[in-house]
């Protein structure tokens, strides 16, 4: 790892003050979690870093009207132990509890979440490939076992993140601090970018801008959720696919859902067609599995990953199941 | 991995900026790695280079105080500077625990955290456990129970079930399970290592 400057900013104005114009020059640093193994694996080399989890407007869980503001820079262990989050967007919470282990979550932070790189290893071995500014994705005619089978290409990468899906079937939405004092808010199915809008990033973020919190809705009264989440293990594994799941039933009959997944697209893929397929019925086995036939319509599996579509559609019945 | 840098003309920062840096950043953050009081958590700028900073920090309640080049890690902090060789350098990674250390009383991996952003925090090693020559319980278990072979993940098991038990004193053995599933033992001693834990957590006071 090489060496920086670092200094903690005293202000969040400071903080983006200390950032530049360019990506990968100065970089944020959370958690440290993810920006320190790419740093030394020297995919990442900042002469700068910007410490964020001092500053105030960026820590902890707070009620404000009808949802929740969490700093960007809080550990995930406070998400998932807060009880407002639990009373008021439990899916959060069950999302938050799956990522890594418990010093990962002592370590990380939601807002290092879901701004963590994709772990493509291709990506990560430091090949020249699309993500690097290079002109090939190696991993197209490669080994692709972990990446997507829904909105690839150019990358093939899965966004990693497990709140990201849940954040964004609560509607959670961003704000982010720029230079001087500018700000902006940016709603979560906005925040992320799919590779052919952008094939270096995988979010809307400028090199000079911070993620400063995250604004959640309550979820809908009385609303049930469940995060499924599958993997080669029982735990301390990214998704092989995931399925954060929202349903309001109103006389047994589902009136409102929300069906995002994660480790299937380069951004966390709300399955709008898999909620069109399931608003208006009861939740039966029958319907469950029309919804999660639904949610993998226009999957392209690689050579490699093509168990990602029956394990998809078997984890989004899964989950509807699990809330009738 | 260290290398000490050349002095490299940067704004450097002064005392009086960080000291505003510090008291913006007090209230009650129960976070692992953020430190817990506004003056003790400052790193001081003493040196011109802004590749260096002064880091203050109680291991074991002792209070440390070293200037290092800022990519110095937690885990080269404490195993090179201040000699405490019981936190074990693994993977370096993230993904086995075999560095683990308490900070501000949660487990976390000391290979893949800064030792400036650890500044102001109370850590503990396995060399903080034992008091007045009285093994922790966690560490008589571990030694009337075998929960292990060759000792290498030790010191990471005993203070990853530490930090869990002194906040869920009567846990069951699925808990324990999965409060201690960031701790790899290569020489597969989990189900004596599980029967440590759980010895330790009946004998421990509530
Ligand atoms: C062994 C292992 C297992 C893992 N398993 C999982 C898993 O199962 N599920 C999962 O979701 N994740 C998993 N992760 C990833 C982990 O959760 C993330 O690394 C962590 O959440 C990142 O948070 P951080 O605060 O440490 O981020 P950092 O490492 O500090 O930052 C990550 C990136 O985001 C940028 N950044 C951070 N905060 C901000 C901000 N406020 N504004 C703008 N940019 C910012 C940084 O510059 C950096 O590029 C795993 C990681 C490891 C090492
Ligand atoms: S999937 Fe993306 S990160 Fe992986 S090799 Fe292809 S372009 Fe690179
Ligand atoms: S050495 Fe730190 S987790 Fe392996
Ligand atoms: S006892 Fe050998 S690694 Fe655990």
């Amino acid at each position: 790892m090489e060496n920086f400057s670092y200094s903690r900013p005293a202000t969040l104005r400071d903080a983006t003050a200390q950032l530049g114009k360019e990506h990968g020059r100065v970089a944020i640093i959370a958690g440290g979690t993810d920006l320190l193994g790419e740093m030394k694996d020297e995919l990442a080399a900042p002469a700068r870093l910007v410490p964020v989890r001092h500053l105030r407007e960026m820590q902890g869980v707070r009620t404000v009207g009808a949802g929740l503001r969490i700093g960007a820079a809080t550990p995930l262990v406070d998400v998932v132990e807060n009880r407002a989050v639990q009373e008021q967007a439990p899916l959060l919470a069950m999302a938050a509890v799956k990522v890594g282990t418990p010093a990962i979550r002592n370590m990380g932070t939601i807002g290092g979440n879901i701004c963590q790189r994709p772990r493509c290893w291709y990506y990560r071995n430091n090949y020249p490939c699309f993500k690097h500014g290079g002109s090939a994705c190696f991993s197209a005619l490669g080994e692709n076992d972990f990446h997507a089978i829904l909105e690839g290409g150019p990358s093939f990468i899965v966004h990693p993140s497990d709140t990201a899906p849940a954040l964004v079937a609560l509607g959670a939405s961003a704000r982010i601090a720029g230079p001087g004092g500018r700000e902006r808010i940016v709603p979560l199915d906005a925040f992320f970018v799919t590779p052919r809008q952008d094939v270096r990033r995988e979010n809307v973020l400028q090199p000079d801008e911070i993620l400063v919190e995250l604004q959640v809705p309550n979820a809908p009264a009385g609303s049930r959720a469940t995060y499924v989440k599958e993997m080669v293990r029982e735990t301390w594994n990214f998704a092989l696919c995931s399925v954060a799941a929202m349903v309001t039933l109103s006389n047994g009959v589902v009136s409102d859902v929300r069906i995002v997944m994660g480790g299937v697209a380069p951004v966390p893929y709300r399955a709008l067609k898999a909620e069109a397929a399931i608003r208006g019925q009861r939740l039966t086995e029958t319907t469950a599995a029309a919804a999660g036939a639904a949610a993998v319509e226009g999957a392209r599996p690689l050579a490699k990953n093509g168990y990602k579509v029956p394990l998809t559609q078997a984890t989004v019945k899964r989950a509807l199941l699990s809330l009738a | 991995m260290r290398d000490d840098e050349p002095n490299v003309p940067e704004a450097s920062v002064s005392r009086r900026a960080f000291l505003k840096g510090g008291a913006a950043a007090t209230g009650a953050l129960s976070s692992a790695l953020l430190p817990e009081t506004a003056e003790a958590q400052l790193p001081v700028a003493t040196t011109p280079d802004a590749r260096r900073t002064m880091v203050e920090m109680r291991v074991n309640g002792i209070p440390y105080r070293h200037e290092v080049p800022n990519h110095t890690t937690l885990l080269e902090f404490i195993r090179g500077d201040l000699k405490l060789t019981g936190a074990k350098a693994g993977c370096d990674r993230l993904q086995c625990g075999a560095c683990t250390v308490i900070v501000n009383g949660r487990n976390i991996y000391s290979c893949t955290a800064l030792a400036v952003e650890v500044s102001g925090a109370e850590v503990t090693t396995i060399e903080g456990l034992a008091k007045d020559n009285a093994l922790h319980p966690l560490q008589q278990a571990f030694i009337e129970h075998s929960g292990y072979q060759c000792g290498f993940c030790t010191s990471g098991q005993i203070l990853a079930a530490k930090a869990f038990l002194d906040r869920h004193p009567t846990p069951s053995e699925d808990d324990v399970r999965l409060a201690m599933s960031g701790n790899i033992c290569r020489c597969s001693a989990y189900k004596r290592i599980l029967e440590s834990v759980m010895a330790a957590s009946r004998a421990m006071p509530v």
